[in-house]
């Protein structure tokens, strides 16, 4: 049985907040619940399916208890960043099974204002098995990914600049997005100029933390028809993990490579179908081995491929047109927004930033951390039901 | 050096890696063979993920390998590494197969290489416990 064509997201909402030391993250979520089923033109009492992570290990109870809901379908699956993109899928094949009718998903982090260094602070160990044989070794999560980016330079030639090349379109993108966090362009030169911080990665070749959350509502795609907003149907999806196993890792193999081809053959669709690519990008490595597993381009041409503008919403292969986690938002799990602004991008709702073709939008999650172990989820989404 | 003097994060040892991190406090690097399929693996685990056997042998590592990948650190939050920066974290290719994550000590980070031969070296936390990085070895 395929998910193809069954559910719509007829729902998406992003908090507008950035910063935001006077909110609880369960007050962001309960905001972007109300933006997301004013959007679908839903009340509250209609959702009977609840998602969320990043809380404790039970808080999806609690945010039940906060909204006063009583689901009959609860999912805190906990992939790191790529949560919200494979709850979608977890919340179709519910309603696809008769578990439940109207699902939300929720996400609000104070992340930026409580000041986690999420991307330098620790060592990202949680006391897994694992962890014994990294922690000791002081891994931060951008010097993980640094790892990966410098083998890749090592393979295939890959520079600094091409790297650079991602961030310089990314906040090309943010600047035509009032809500974006950064505004200002920045050239390769800049990105080049700012300090190291694990090498060969510099600050602009990373994410920000910010504050924020968003909502998402996915119904079937029957209900979706008589909706406020045009459905944004779900095609395909997949959900995979990529890991150090017994200690014979490619770092140069993300999950997407698993999970691209599964997600599109559920979608029956191929590369050129794709109008629209939101990548998760905790750096910008990060985008350019996912463009290559995704099979954008062969693995190893990825340097080359971000190049000359081609990720622009008005290039040859529109990606992160919100300004992703490196200019826009970024409040430590960052799915959720890739599934949000494809949707305002598939009903022409992205204002100076809108991609000219919007049939099929790909949505691709990286949770946990490149290198070591990570989660990946891919979504596709059209505006025909397939 | 004891215990409460060492600033980085330990392991947590448990009944499953006891064994490892003692052979680490005799100076030794060990690995695991399966005694049922016969794959080599790391990090340690009770039961073989090949075959789920939990007949194990032990491998004693030459300590000596290749580095696959690394990178120099200048901004890390990490107890005891925050007073060391830069520091250098790598993937190190032992001989016998594993590839394992640790530290390039001894070493000035500008002379870090892919592909650079190094070996094992213990950092002893106390008499119990010793920590293997590892360091430039002369060329094979």
């Amino acid at each position: 049985m395929s998910l193809r064509g069954k559910t719509a997201v007829v729902g998406a909402y992003e908090h507008p907040t950035r910063y935001a030391p006077h909110l609880t993250p369960h007050r962001i979520m309960a905001e972007s619940a109300r933006g997301a089923l004013e959007d679908a033109g839903l009340a509250i009492a209609d959702v009977d399916g609840l998602c969320t992570a990043s809380m404790g290990p039970i808080g999806v109870i609690a945010l039940a208890n906060h909204l006063n809901l009583r689901p009959t379908y609860l999912d805190s699956t906990n992939l790191g960043g790529s949560s919200f993109v494979a709850h979608v899928a977890h919340a179709s094949a519910a309603i696809a099974a008769g578990l439940c009718r109207v699902v939300l998903i929720l996400y609000g982090s104070t992340a930026a204002s409580d000041r986690l260094a999420v991307g330098t602070g620790g060592t990202g160990g949680f006391g897994d098995p694992p962890d014994a044989y990294e922690t000791p070794y002081g891994p931060t999560v951008v010097g993980s990914y640094a790892m990966a980016a410098m083998r890749h330079m090592h393979e295939y030639g890959t520079t600094s600049r091409q790297l650079a090349e991602i961030a310089v379109t990314t906040r090309r993108h943010a600047a035509l997005n009032p809500a974006a966090k950064f505004h200002d362009p920045i050239t390769v030169e800049d990105v080049l100029a700012s300090r190291v911080v694990s090498s060969p990665l510099h600050l602009l070749d990373c994410c920000m933390i910010s504050d924020g959350g968003g909502a998402l509502v996915v119904t079937s795609a029957e209900r979706a028809r008589d909706l406020r907003k045009a459905p944004a149907y779900v095609l395909g999806a997949a959900e995979g993990v990529v890991h150090t196993g017994v200690g014979r890792q490619d770092l140069l193999e993300v999950a997407a490579a698993q999970t691209g081809p599964k997600a599109m053959a559920m979608a029956g669709i191929g590369h050129r179908d794709v109008d629209l690519r939101m990548i998760y990008d905790s750096f910008t490595i990060t985008v350019l081995l996912t463009l290559e597993n995704l099979g954008f381009c062969p693995r190893g041409e990825g340097g080359a491929f971000v190049c000359g503008g081609r990720l622009a919403f008005d290039g040859p292969c529109p990606t992160n047109t919100d300004g992703g986690g490196l200019s826009s938002n970024h409040p430590g799990m960052r799915g959720i927004f890739l599934v949000i602004e494809a949707v305002k991008q598939l009903r022409g709702d992205a204002g100076a930033r809108q991609v000219k073709k919007r049939d099929v939008a790909l949505c691709h999650g990286t949770g946990g951390v490149i290198s070591r172990r990570h989660s990946g989820a891919t979504l596709i989404l059209g505006r025909e039901r397939g | 050096m004891s215990r409460k003097d060492y600033k980085k994060p330990l392991p947590r040892i448990d009944e499953e890696n006891r064994w490892f991190w003692e052979a680490c406090a005799r100076h030794e690097l060990v690995l695991q063979r399966c005694g049922g399929c016969g794959e080599l693996r790391f990090y340690p685990r009770g039961l073989c993920p090949a075959c789920l056997s939990s007949s194990v042998e032990y491998v004693r590592s030459s300590g000596r390998g290749r580095i696959h990948t690394f990178t120099v650190t200048y901004q890390s939050q990490a107890p005891g590494f925050r007073d060391e920066l830069p520091y250098v974290m790598a993937y190190v290719d032992l001989d016998e197969g594993p590839r394992v994550l640790s530290n390039v000590v001894h070493t000035p980070p500008e002379e870090v290489k892919i592909g650079m031969a190094v070996e094992v070296v213990f950092e002893d936390v106390d008499e119990d416990l010793a920590i293997p990085r590892f360091r430039r070895a002369s060329e094979r």
